[in-house]
């Protein structure tokens, strides 16, 4: 028995000197917004359970920010490693993971949305009496997912990035046990997602299959290598992975949990949803199909249009019949997928940089939309009706004005940060020479507006005389410190990018995807 | 010709679970069908790591098992959910929210 | 002194941003103080600007302000920078000064509302942006103020409704402006996809080397000019103006008369080269939608009886003459009527406003007469008004109509006759309007009581076309109410209707067309304009042929009027029974003649305007309501549907990317 074990330990030895396992080399340092934002995640769910005075109120909101500055800071050397000439993009474990100045800014916009949906949450979750740590470690989980996402340079770790974020956020979308809606909203979106990350996985597996590789450098070098002469499997691979990027960034016609999902989930979930999980899924898409499969841009540049227009239209017109604002604000944000798409349609990096441009402002604009939308639906997250708006302006004049400013925003008024967006992207569409997506660009923009005015009439007038003396004291909204500090940040953002934008446009510029090929 | 049948039978695969899960009403069946999408999506890549020779194929299946294991298990934990609160599991009853 | 441009808009801005922090603190009267004092420290800067431009040759005046780089864009950028230039400063030095006197006004009018301070926070703001709509050096910058100014309008317009379904005017100007914004966007992005520029130096340098080909500058002209039609509200998108005079009368002067609505005429003198630059047809085609807009507008008054509504449809009609000054290269008429047109038409709109404030919120003129007794400054000054729109010289409408007439007689007979028309209708509706509210003073003493007791019998009734705007029943309540005698307004009201008369009295000296050194602003506006002002080869006797002609028309519409309005109640109440029937057949023929098919006629256009245009600007609207609710069915709430849609879009997308594939 001895002789034979130590026989066998000598063939393992044998087999470990022939056949040394390959173990790639990891950039810890670069990894590291990642790994605070999963770390932070994993340290606070053990913490809080072994921990009495983690359940104080706030506390684990505040780890959560905590957790997001963090990672912030931590983006701030890799930025200036990157943005280095000397030095510039590299990647980060064997070629899997792309750290460019695009992948960096994601993370920063992911790690931004945590930290505002943390501080919505906060009030949120006692006042709806949801147990708490669970949903912030899920959030920063989501979050490590979304990040994965923007960073892969394999279409392996995209989609296990892609996985992380989508079914932590199945659960935040059910989280709210007592409202039957966010089940039915976590439920909806788990059927329809599996049913769309499979599709999207069948994409990969097609490209894998045409080119020969999961690695996006390899690919790109592949297809500018190799001309094929039967391309159907590639296209086909095409097909499906536009079809699973379509899902996450509800596109039309992707779109129909959307809706119903943002309506029902708890509206900071939805915030986050809105919000980072947008940014990860245009960085996938942008990643993919803008540097992996550009060779083909001329395939996939007309179904891309099609996605903008169709996205464009029927997000505004849907968005204006509606009475919900939660559910309005959603079709909304199929809209701005929309303009996203007409950005990423250009293919050229004058589109892209417009496209992180749009996401960039989106993300503030929409986190403080949805926590505005937060605090007006009060104890039960159901007051979301425009009556319920009504005459805010006289009991909350603070938060209709901010409301406003985010409603002037995502309508494209001047001097907020969406008219600069949506200013760049026409311009991208222009360029690449894309006239009627321009046009139809702008005649969306116009429909989308009287939705927007909706809500702000809504705010502003007090209602008919017979129930005068109901409206005109306005609905009763408490407005708890985080979640204002949380408006205020997203307010400032949005007008800061709106008067000064070309301090965001450099930098979006510099954070334009690059190929990173393993050294 | 090896390559042309394991591709036709995850495509024929992809079809059944593509129209089990639009033609389903029961929850546990939509789940089993999205489990058979994933399938013929191994058996794919399984297939074109075999031909290309390389490895990565393979790794991507074992991925994708994993990660099936876990969809499936928030996906049953929801059905449950559902089914505490409405004693069904009918997907046509869970229809609150549209418009 | 050019430097100081920034202050221009830079001060009401200050007040606007002072009003948001400390309004309510601030209260009545010293938020209205404020914010008058910041309108007028903007027109003391504009006056330094200007004699610092005075200072400069001829040749030299054009001045850039860079403020910052404000929208990058690649390679190329876009500044927030003030061009000044002869026609920014003209048209800034009269919105800050006639702003200043209608803040001024507002102070008195706005008295006891519990909004006082944020009604001034919004005239602030919207005097901002006006100053950055005339002084930007980009269209972008002017697009900036194009939206504030629009936005300011719509809060302005919405200020006294407290329910939604009244709010429908603000909606109206919303729906029918973003129609006229789409236009200028688009115009925008096509400029700045052929040149790669939106600063009007580079437009117009390369629309004068012929860098821009004349079918995109067709191109460009055409889409301002949708955009000009929706902010300067010509046909078919004017009908929000009519609707946006809900709103406070200050407003309607300042907004709606003065300012934002000639936001478009400006436009087009600003890119003038493009214009020159375009195909021949576009000045043609510019020049029928402003004497159409002239023309159906003109008729449209005829038939209102509302005091605000007449002066609505009145500056469209104004609007009309200076699109088609443009259409027949007469830019420098066209701002010149621009000038007298803010003077004269904010001391109307103010005027009524004291009226209406007088009157204790009456705005039907069948009720009013023989004010001028009871509001002497008033009355004065609101003819003072009506003289220089109806075209009586020497009175400043009369100088910038007639040239305006002039050039369009060189340029199209035809235009030239319907606007003629136009002026000699402008002529009878304004007299209407005079005679209705401040004459036929004895009926004022002794039948007023039972004219109201019984509208039915009235003469007045059945000549009058009855507007529906105005329910009967309206007219008959409160009968005493007005035998209280109207009052004359405070003097911070008067006191800007006395200086706007003035000016309404002079300003034709800006431009006199005797000699050619009298065409002082025709020679200040030169360089800005860069020769493309169309030249009238015209001799002294065409000259004054179509001055004497235009005196003559406007004399005859004043005539006429007094005929129908003023002698009837002159007759009806003082001569015997006899010269009654007489002034009853004169009333009835014209009754026949211009309110019986003549009146049938403005009813209809009327009724068109209500039905067909206001039905295309609501059917716009609704078809995307019933659009989305159409599809709204298809959003049904079943898990499985989505999953549907996924596996169409899925097969549709595959489809697609299949005819691309090679087998």
């Amino acid at each position: 028995m001895i002789a034979a074990g130590l026989s066998n330990l000598g063939v393992l030895a044998q087999i470990a000197e022939f056949t040394p396992l390959d173990t790639p080399e990891v950039q810890w340092a670069a990894l590291l917004p990642l790994l605070i934002l999963a770390g932070g995640g994993v340290v606070l769910l053990t913490v809080s359970s072994l921990v009495k005075a983690m359940a104080a109120p706030g506390v684990n909101a505040a780890a959560t920010v905590l957790v997001g500055l963090a990672s912030i800071i931590a983006c701030v050397p890799v930025w200036q490693r990157v943005q280095d000439p000397e030095r510039g993009p590299f990647t980060a474990v064997g070629g899997v993971i792309g750290i460019d100045g695009f992948s960096i800014l994601a993370t920063g916009l992911i790690a931004a949305s945590v930290i505002l949906a943390a501080l919505l949450l906060d009030d949120y979750l006692r006042r709806e009496d949801i147990d708490g740590v669970e949903m912030y470690a899920l959030l920063l989980l989501s979050a490590s997912g979304g990040v994965i996402m923007a960073s892969a340079n394999d279409l392996i770790v995209m989609f296990l990035g892609l996985e992380a974020l989508s079914i932590a956020i199945y659960v935040m979308a059910a989280m709210h046990r007592r409202r039957i809606e966010s089940q039915e909203a976590g439920f909806k979106y788990f059927i329809v997602g599996a049913f769309s990350s499979a599709f999207f996985l069948y994409g990969i597996a097609m490209v894998y299959g045409a080119t020969g590789s999961t690695n996006l450098v390899e690919i790109a070098t592949f297809l500018a290598n190799n001309l094929l002469l039967r391309n159907g499997v590639l296209m086909l691979g095409m097909a499906l992975l536009l079809v699973g990027f379509g899902f996450k960034v509800s596109a039309v016609p992707f779109q129909g949990w959307t809706p119903d999902v943002y309506q029902g989930a708890p509206t900071p979930v939805t915030a986050f949803m809105a919000s980072a999980v947008k940014v990860a899924a245009f960085a996938g898409l942008i990643r993919v199909f803008y540097l992996a499969l550009g060779t083909y841009s001329l395939d996939w540049k007309p179904a891309i249009y099609a996605l903008a227009v169709l996205s464009m239209i029927i997000g505004a017109t849907f968005a204006v019949v509606q009475t919900d604002v939660k559910r309005m604000m959603a079709y909304s944000s199929i809209s701005h997928a929309g303009f996203v798409l007409v950005a990423v349609q250009a293919g050229t990096e004058k589109g892209v940089t417009a496209a992180i441009f749009y996401l960039t402002s989106y993300v503030f604009m929409v986190a403080g939309s949805f926590g505005v939308i937060s605090l007006v639906g009060r104890r039960g997250d159901a007051a979301h009706s425009l009556d319920d708006y009504r005459g805010l302006s006289r009991s909350r004049p603070g938060l209709a004005l901010a409301f406003t400013v985010f409603l002037l925003a995502q309508a494209g008024v001047p001097l907020t940060s969406g008219f600069v967006a949506k200013f760049n992207v026409i311009a991208a569409a222009v360029d690449a020479r894309s006239f009627w997506l321009a046009l139809i660009a702008m005649l969306a923009s116009v429909i989308a507006a009287v939705l927007y005015l909706k809500i702000i009439v809504a705010m502003y007038l007090t209602g008919d005389d017979a129930e005068a003396d109901d409206s005109v004291a306005g609905p009763k909204v408490s407005i708890p410190l985080p979640a204002a500090a949380a408006i205020g940040i997203a307010i400032v953002a949005t007008l800061a990018i709106g008067v000064l934008p070309g301090y965001l446009f450099e930098v979006a510029g510099d954070a334009v995807p690059v190929l990173i090929a393993l050294p | 010709m090896l390559l042309t049948n394991f591709l036709m039978l995850s495509s024929i695969l992809f079809c059944i679970g593509v129209y089990g899960v639009l033609a389903r009403r029961n929850a546990v069946m939509v789940l089993m069908s999205i489990e058979l999408i994933l399938n013929a999506v191994n058996i794919n890549l399984v297939a074109f790591g075999t031909i290309h020779g390389s490895i990565s194929g393979h790794v991507f299946a074992l991925f994708i098992i994993a990660v099936a294991a876990a969809e499936v298990g928030v996906g049953l934990a929801m059905v449950l959910l559902i089914y505490r609160n409405r004693s069904s599991i009918d997907l046509d009853d869970v229809d609150l929210l549209k418009g | 002194m050019l430097d100081l441009v920034w202050l221009i808009p830079a001060l009401p801005l200050a007040g606007f941003l002072t009003l948001l922090v400390l309004g309510r603190r601030l209260g009545e009267p010293m938020a209205g103080w404020l914010a008058t004092a910041a309108m007028g420290g903007s027109f003391l800067a504009t006056v330094a600007v200007f004699l610092g431009l005075l200072d400069r040759p001829g040749d030299d005046r054009f001045f850039n302000q860079v403020l910052f780089e404000w929208v990058p864009a690649g390679n190329l950028s876009v500044d927030a920078g003030f061009l000044v230039d002869p026609l920014s400063i003209t048209m800034a030095l009269f919105i800050t000064g006639v702003a200043t006197l209608i803040h001024l006004y507002s102070v008195g009018y706005m008295h006891g509302d519990p909004n006082f301070s944020k009604f001034f926070l919004y005239l602030n703001l919207f005097a901002a942006s006006m100053l950055v709509l005339v002084l930007g050096d980009n269209m972008l910058m002017t697009f900036l103020g194009w939206e504030g100014v629009g936005t300011c309008s719509y809060l302005l317009v919405s200020f006294w409704f407290t329910s939604e379904a009244n709010a429908s005017a603000g909606k109206k100007a919303f729906v029918t402006n973003r129609i006229g914004d789409w236009g200028f966007m688009v115009a925008m992005f096509l400029t700045f996809a052929t040149i790669g520029s939106l600063s009007y130096a580079d437009l117009i340098s390369s629309s004068m080397s012929g860098e821009i080909a004349a079918v995109t500058a067709t191109g460009i002209a055409l889409l301002l000019l949708v955009g000009a039609a929706g902010k300067s509200a010509q046909l078919p998108l004017f009908v929000w103006l009519p609707d946006a005079m809900a709103g406070p009368t200050p407003v309607s002067a300042l907004i709606h008369a003065a300012t934002m609505v000639t936001a478009g005429v400006y436009l087009f003198v600003r890119v003038n080269p493009v214009v020159a630059a375009a195909y021949d047809w576009v000045p043609d085609v510019i020049a029928w939608v402003g004497v159409l807009t002239a023309l159906v507008a003109a008729t449209i008054a005829v038939a209102q009886n509302d005091i605000k509504k007449v002066l609505a449809y009145s500056t469209i009609s104004q609007l009309g003459f200076m699109f088609f000054a443009i259409g027949s290269g007469a830019y420098v008429a066209a701002i010149f009527h621009v000038i007298t047109h803010a003077f004269f038409k904010a001391l109307l709109f103010l005027g009524s406003g004291s009226v209406i404030h007088g009157m204790h919120d009456e705005q039907d003129m069948r009720r009013m007469g023989g004010l001028r007794r009871f509001m002497p400054i008033t009355g004065a000054t609101f003819i003072v008004g009506w003289l220089a729109i109806a075209g009586v010289p020497p009175f400043s409408g009369f100088w910038s109509k007639d040239e305006i007439l002039l050039y369009a007689w060189a340029d199209s007979k035809a235009i030239w006759a319907l606007g003629s028309i136009a002026a000699l209708l402008t002529a009878f509706y304004m007299s209407r309007q005079v005679f209705m509210v401040f004459f036929g003073e004895p009926r004022w003493n002794e039948a007023l009581p039972v004219a109201a007791a019984a509208p039915g019998g009235n003469p007045d009734a059945e000549v009058e076309p009855e507007s529906e705007d105005v329910a009967p029943a309206e007219v008959d309540e409160h009968p005493e109410h007005h035998v209280e005698d109207p009052h004359e307004s405070p003097w911070t009201m008067t006191l800007p209707l006395v200086v706007l008369a003035g000016a309404a009295i002079v300003a034709g000296g800006l431009n006199l067309p005797f000699t050619p050194d009298l065409h002082f602003l025709g020679h200040w506006l030169e360089p800005s304009l860069f020769g493309n002002e169309a030249h009238v080869d015209a001799t002294t006797g065409t000259k004054v042929f179509v001055a004497g002609f235009s005196v003559v028309l406007a004399l005859a519409g004043v005539a006429l009027a007094a005929l129908v309005y003023l002698q009837r109640r002159f007759d009806s109440a003082v001569i015997e029974q006899r010269a009654f029937a007489e002034g009853w057949w004169i009333d009835s023929t014209f009754a026949r003649v211009v309110a019986g098919p003549g009146r049938q006629l403005f009813d209809l256009a009327a009724w068109f305007d209500r039905t067909i245009i206001d039905g295309a600007v609501n059917g716009v609207a609704s078809g995307v309501r019933v659009g989305g609710t159409a599809l709204r069915t298809l959003q049904t709430g079943y898990v499985r549907t989505y999953a549907l849609a996924v596996g169409l879009g899925a097969v549709v997308v595959g489809a697609w990317f299949l005819t691309r594939a090679s087998f």
